[in-house]
């Protein structure tokens, strides 16, 4: 009897708060901002699609920082400043495209002046990846804290030069004209440059999968994260390997810094921010794991944007605690991560 | 043989240090005890927190600084004189002072019992998510503190005044640098080392490996809560900034700096990062080669790559590195009788306990 209720724990541990939410939510949220899902369908679908775009953006991000960590055991603590690094290149590129560099406007930019900077700007965070990557990483290889204290680091320079070079205002990169509009939900306008944002992150998702799924490559680098002495003795060249995931990682944190000045502009302290996106959402999901990285992000997006909108309406400011109860029933129930493997 | 003598010449070095900081308010300037020498005693308290977990526990936190930060909070909404921030509780300041070592310490258990069975580098990003998002419940929850903090803390009037706030942070720190090294000698100290090298084995003996983690991990927070008191008596307030990602990285790289594996690391690369923060822009070739005030962190940064890529044990490594060579010399001159070279070279292995 007592086994049975032992084995049954993670699941009320889990159950409970879900079928709780779910009934908040649903009939008994009508003190918050937005009201119960049943009076209010459209304020609980825009926060639904905010926490799933967001969730979009975040998985782009925390992809690339997962993926290196898969293959390689390195812990990436300059994800959030290559992510920075690529935000400004884009946003100053941008602005050089569109001929102005204030006051620009959707109507200035084309989907080129967007995209051309967007994997500029990545394109930059990616070399920058790779000569990390071959100068400071390749040597010691396994030493997971070295690692981690040498990106820690190589952000800290980076964050600052980036400050001496860029200034402290915020800035942003402008949606082109062609997704800035809106449409209505239920009453609601909802920007569609969001859903375009989503697209996006779908986009690389599929890319990402298709990468890792059916080439040649993504053969290896998926036998080198289960077995990396193994692919070795067969030959394999996994320290090309290993610079072409840095790069594509690094790629990841570039694009999702532009999507990212593009959502809601960047400023010193976002590449911090940035990390902590991240490795939520590893946490949450499992760290290694690309199934993991989408299943974080949605769960972590869809707490970010629901907890301010359904909290009590003097509460709001306690979302926060949400994000940190969301991450320790997770390390409760698997310390791991849902998809994360007991090494 | 060698070893042994190693050890009574540190207990010497250590002993001299102590009476130059002892002495040193009859001597050194008023702003060099205050600014300086009392903020890298405080700082050393709390980065000997990460030394502790890391060397004794293999767990490297990045938590502390938080637990730090909390004992600053709750001092901040327990005393009646601070601003019209926080709860304004009322009580008397040595309540205010057992409050935020009692609450500190209990956070640090349940954050603990959190991570205890998590290891290694995937302990490190847990702790510093703890880091962080502690930043914004303390930013975000504007009835405890809000980003503007919470000013007008003065400290407990028996520690009013800078020479006595740096005698007593020197008290504990010598308390801390000797408890800390009590504990490797009690059965959970012994314990929480075996933990650190074989958690398997450990378990497999009948050792509850996530409660001693989970202890250890405690009795750090309570250290980390004694260095946030003081913190906050040093410096009038408390606010979110103190507990920063970029705080919390400025701390793990004192302990870098120092040392990771070494108690008295902590404090010396606390006195390195003070220094440096207020003297760089003195130096005289500092303006020529761009090394401004303002780049003070791609300075730091340079600083720590270059100690993590060429000495991982930090300043105290180089020390002992120093010292094991130039002992070294005379053993082989001697015709390498006394003792054999390989003694020579085990002095200079990292002594990561």
């Amino acid at each position: 009897m007592s086994a049975t209720w032992r084995r049954r724990l993670p699941a009320i541990a889990v159950g409970a708060p879900v079928v709780f939410v779910l009934c908040w939510v649903l009939f008994l949220a009508s003190g918050t901002p937005a009201g119960t899902a049943v009076e209010e369908p459209g304020e609980f679908l825009v926060t639904l699609l905010d926490g799933v775009t967001f969730a979009g953006l975040m998985f782009v991000v925390a992809s690339g920082f997962t993926l290196i960590f898969g293959l390689m055991r390195t812990v990436n603590m300059a994800h959030g400043a290559l992510f920075l690094l690529a935000a400004y290149i884009a946003i100053e590129l941008q602005q050089k495209m569109a001929g102005k560099s204030r006051n620009l406007e959707p109507e200035d930019v084309s989907i080129a002046s967007w995209v051309v900077p967007m994997l500029v700007g990545a394109g930059v965070a990616a070399v920058l990846g790779v000569v990390i990557q071959q100068v400071f990483l390749r040597w010691n290889q396994g030493q997971d804290l070295r690692q981690a204290l040498i990106t820690v680091a190589i952000s800290v320079i980076v964050a600052d030069q980036l400050l001496a070079r860029f200034g402290g205002l915020a800035q942003r990169m402008i949606w082109p004209e062609a997704v800035t509009h809106f449409i209505e939900i239920f009453g609601q306008r909802y920007a569609t440059s969001r859903l375009f944002m989503l697209g996006v992150a779908l986009l690389v998702g599929a890319l990402l999968w298709l990468w890792l799924n059916k080439t040649r490559m993504g053969l290896v680098i998926r036998a080198g994260v289960d077995d990396q002495a193994m692919v070795r003795a067969l030959g394999i060249n996994i320290t090309a390997v290993f610079a072409v995931t840095f790069f594509v990682g690094a790629l990841l944190a570039g694009m999702g810094g532009a999507m990212g000045a593009s959502f809601a502009g960047v400023a010193p302290g976002a590449d911090g921010q940035w990390l902590l996106n991240s490795l939520v959402v590893v946490i949450i999901g499992g760290l290694g794991s690309i199934k993991g990285a989408a299943a974080g992000s949605l769960l972590y997006g869809l707490v970010v944007a629901f907890s301010p909108a359904y909290l009590p309406n003097d509460y709001t400011f306690y979302s926060i605690i949400l994000t940190f109860a969301l991450l320790a029933v997770v390390l409760a129930v698997r310390p791991y991560g849902l998809f994360g493997r007991v090494e | 043989m060698s070893s042994a003598r190693n050890d009574g010449d540190s207990r010497i070095a250590l002993l001299v240090v102590l009476a130059v900081l002892v002495a040193l308010p009859s001597f050194g300037s008023e702003f060099f005890v205050e600014f300086v020498v009392t903020r890298a005693l405080i700082l050393g308290l709390v980065a000997s927190t990460i030394v502790f977990l890391s060397a004794y526990g293999g767990m490297v936190s990045l938590a502390q600084l938080l637990m730090y930060g909390v004992a600053g909070f709750v001092i901040g909404n327990c005393v009646p004189e601070a601003n019209n921030k926080g709860l304004k509780l009322g009580l008397s300041p040595w309540v205010a002072v057992v409050a935020a070592l009692v609450v500190t310490t209990l956070v640090a258990l349940v954050l603990g019992a959190l991570s205890s069975r998590t290891f290694g580098i995937y302990f490190l990003m847990l702790t510093l998510t703890y880091a962080v998002i502690g930043y914004y419940v303390f930013g975000q929850v504007a009835t405890i503190s809000g980003f503007g903090g919470i000013t007008g803390l003065d400290p407990v009037s028996v520690f009013d005044g800078p020479v006595r706030l740096y005698y007593i942070a020197l008290a504990l720190s010598v308390l801390a640098f000797i408890g800390f090294r009590m504990v490797r000698r009690t059965p959970f100290g012994v314990a929480l080392e075996g933990v650190r090298d074989d958690p398997v084995r450990m378990a497999s003996l009948g050792f509850h490996v996530p409660l001693h983690r989970a202890m250890a991990f405690t009795l750090a927070g309570f250290v980390a809560a004694v260095a946030g008191v003081l913190n906050v008596w040093w410096n009038g307030q408390i606010d979110p900034n103190t507990v920063s990602i970029g705080a919390t990285i400025d701390l793990l790289i004192v302990a870098v700096i120092g040392g990771i594996g070494r108690l008295e690391g902590a404090w010396l690369g606390a006195l390195v990062y003070v220094a440096a923060n207020n003297y760089l822009r003195d130096l005289p070739f500092a303006d020529s080669v761009g090394l401004t005030e303002a780049r003070f962190n791609t300075v730091v940064g340079l600083v720590v790559l270059a100690i993590v890529v060429l000495s991982p044990e930090g300043l105290t490594g180089l020390i002992d590195r120093a010292r094991s060579g130039a002992k070294r010399r005379p053993v082989i001159s001697s015709g390498g009788s006394s003792a054999p070279p390989d003694s020579a070279v085990h002095t200079s292995v990292p002594n990561t306990s």
